[in-house]
């Protein structure tokens, strides 16, 4: 089981899916609670979307898709805070136009062999460019995180006493866009389309469960996203099924697992 | 001395206009009540005294007050019943706005603590926002408001849904710190403790009333809206539009 690591690609894979993992639960836990969820699974389907573009016009794809994730990013955030149109349908309408783009591209340039990995992800898929991007991304993420904790937490828990108190709660909001278009663009690959939404969502549903404040939940999240993380790559290498599927249902079980606990600590 | 003058100021959402030509001042230490129908703009003003919103027409004007400084209680509503959060980093996050730094400092603690201890909360620190009573959430969120100002604090409906003795409980609250000097302005659809507790009454409708709790009372509008018979001379001959219901 050990020799596993020999191989370049699998040591890359862990490093970038464990750094996926931590940044996905740390902005993970904003988005559930600003109900920003939505915003998170958009992004990954324009991000697909513009990797097959890049892909077939022959660019290294994530530095294609990088700054229209970015750039939806923006648009997603404006029209969720738009009260006038209804953000969770054109979010829909965003996310499954993007999805569809991205299959016909797969389909018009020939790529259908790529399109499964591009949808639930490839650990083979993590080149060296890939891993070298991620790790700088993943820093100015988490520090990012950290620097902005205090102001995160204000504009996520009251939006409007945040404002009122002199908090520059757009900006703020902005952040949070931004952070979720960077840990999408990196995850989006060793995860994949369809999956790296479920990566964001559930380490921070899983912890509130049992922690009640918000502290706890953000240390829980990583704690939790990075014990899936492993676990599932563990059971993916021994038992030869998909690493991002595997992830996704040992977040699962243990969302299960936390949601069993709950109840009986509630007792 | 004046602390926030409203200049025949118009405000409304979406340019439509729902008050208009307004004017008053606020002076240091008065206990202001905002009251009136729904829509008729008691909150859209409320956002524009707080600076969320800025008016169509006319203008606020602070003085020796930047508008960061207000203090703000908003509508109940407004907030998540499921948010993880402590009662501490609730009011924490009151502290915000000051000096800016990565994690709390312990000036920002003391402050929180401070606050924490005259809405007598401090028992119940490290629990969950989310499992306290009603009337315990609101003292709560007070104590965050005072965190944001010494000098003034908006209040928007602080009392809704909670039961009498909750109720009570916050009024005597307010009074204390509007005792200690802090300005009150809150908005309310509870007429009859406003004029027992406030200085200074607004009713806004077609047309405004602005004066005092006294003359609130003995006011047309102030009739028509108490739904109670004041005795004296002046207003028990004044026609009753609702009076049915006393």
């Amino acid at each position: 089981m050990f020799d596993i690591f020999s191989y370049g690609f699998v040591t890359r894979a862990i490093i970038v899916g464990a750094l996926v993992s931590l940044c996905a639960s740390l902005i993970g836990t904003v988005l559930v609670l600003k109900r920003y969820s939505m915003i998170g699974d958009g992004l990954s389907h324009v991000g697909f979307g513009a990797i097959t573009i890049g892909a077939a016009a022959n660019l290294t794809p994530i530095y294609f898709a990088l700054p229209m994730v970015i750039i939806s990013a923006f648009i997603l955030l404006k029209i969720s805070s738009n009260s006038k149109i209804s953000g969770d349908s054109a979010i829909a309408i965003i996310s499954s136009s993007a999805l569809a783009i991205g299959i016909t591209v797969c389909s018009i340039t020939g790529m259908n062999s790529d399109l499964n990995s591009y949808l639930f992800g490839s650990i083979i898929a993590i080149g060296r460019t890939d891993a070298v991007f991620a790790i700088v991304l993943s820093v100015v993420i988490i520090s990012t995180f950290f620097i902005f904790y205090n102001k995160i937490f204000a504009v996520t828990f009251d939006e409007d006493f945040a404002r009122a108190t002199g908090t520059k709660a757009n900006i703020y909001n902005m952040v949070i866009a931004l952070l979720t278009a960077l840990t999408v663009v990196i995850g989006m690959r060793i995860m994949g389309t369809l999956l790296i939404s479920a990566l964001i969502i559930f380490p921070s549903l899983t912890s509130m469960r049992i922690f009640k404040n918000f502290r706890g939940v953000i240390i829980s999240s990583v704690a939790v996203s990075l014990v899936c993380f492993f676990i599932g790559m563990f059971i993916s290498f021994g038992f030869n099924t998909p690493a991002g599927a595997t992830v996704v249902l040992t977040n699962l079980l243990m969302f299960i697992l936390f949601s069993i606990i709950s109840k009986i600590l509630k007792r | 001395m004046s602390l926030i003058e409203i200049k025949n100021v118009t405000m409304g959402y979406e340019g439509v206009p729902v008050l208009k030509n307004l004017s008053f001042v606020v002076n240091k230490g008065d206990y202001l009540c905002i009251v009136g129908e729904n829509g008729s703009g008691k909150s859209t003003l409320m956002k524009g005294i707080l600076g969320l919103n800025a008016p169509i027409d006319g203008e606020i004007v602070y003085n020796n007050l930047d508008k960061s400084e207000i203090g703000y209680l908003p509508q109940k509503k407004m907030i998540q019943k499921d948010f993880p959060a402590s009662v501490m980093e609730v009011v924490l996050s009151g502290c915000v706005k000051r000096k800016f730094h990565i994690f709390h400092n312990r000036y920002d603690r003391e402050i929180a603590e401070k606050n924490i201890s005259i809405v007598k909360m401090s028992n119940h620190k490290k629990r969950s926002f989310s499992d306290l009573s009603g009337g315990q959430q609101q003292r709560v969120l007070l104590a965050r408001a005072l965190c944001a100002t010494e000098k003034v604090i908006v209040l928007d409906e602080p009392v809704t849904g909670l039961d009498p003795i909750a109720t009570a409980d916050m009024y005597s609250l307010i009074k204390e710190i509007n005792r200690k000097g802090i300005t009150v302005i809150m908005v309310t659809h509870d007429i009859n403790s406003a004029v027992r507790n406030a200085s200074h009454i607004l009713h806004i409708s077609d047309t405004a009333f602005y004066g005092t709790a006294h003359q609130y009372i003995h006011s047309e509008v102030g009739n028509k809206f108490l739904l109670t018979e004041c005795p004296c001379d002046v207003c028990s001959h004044l026609p009753k539009r609702r009076g049915d219901n006393v």
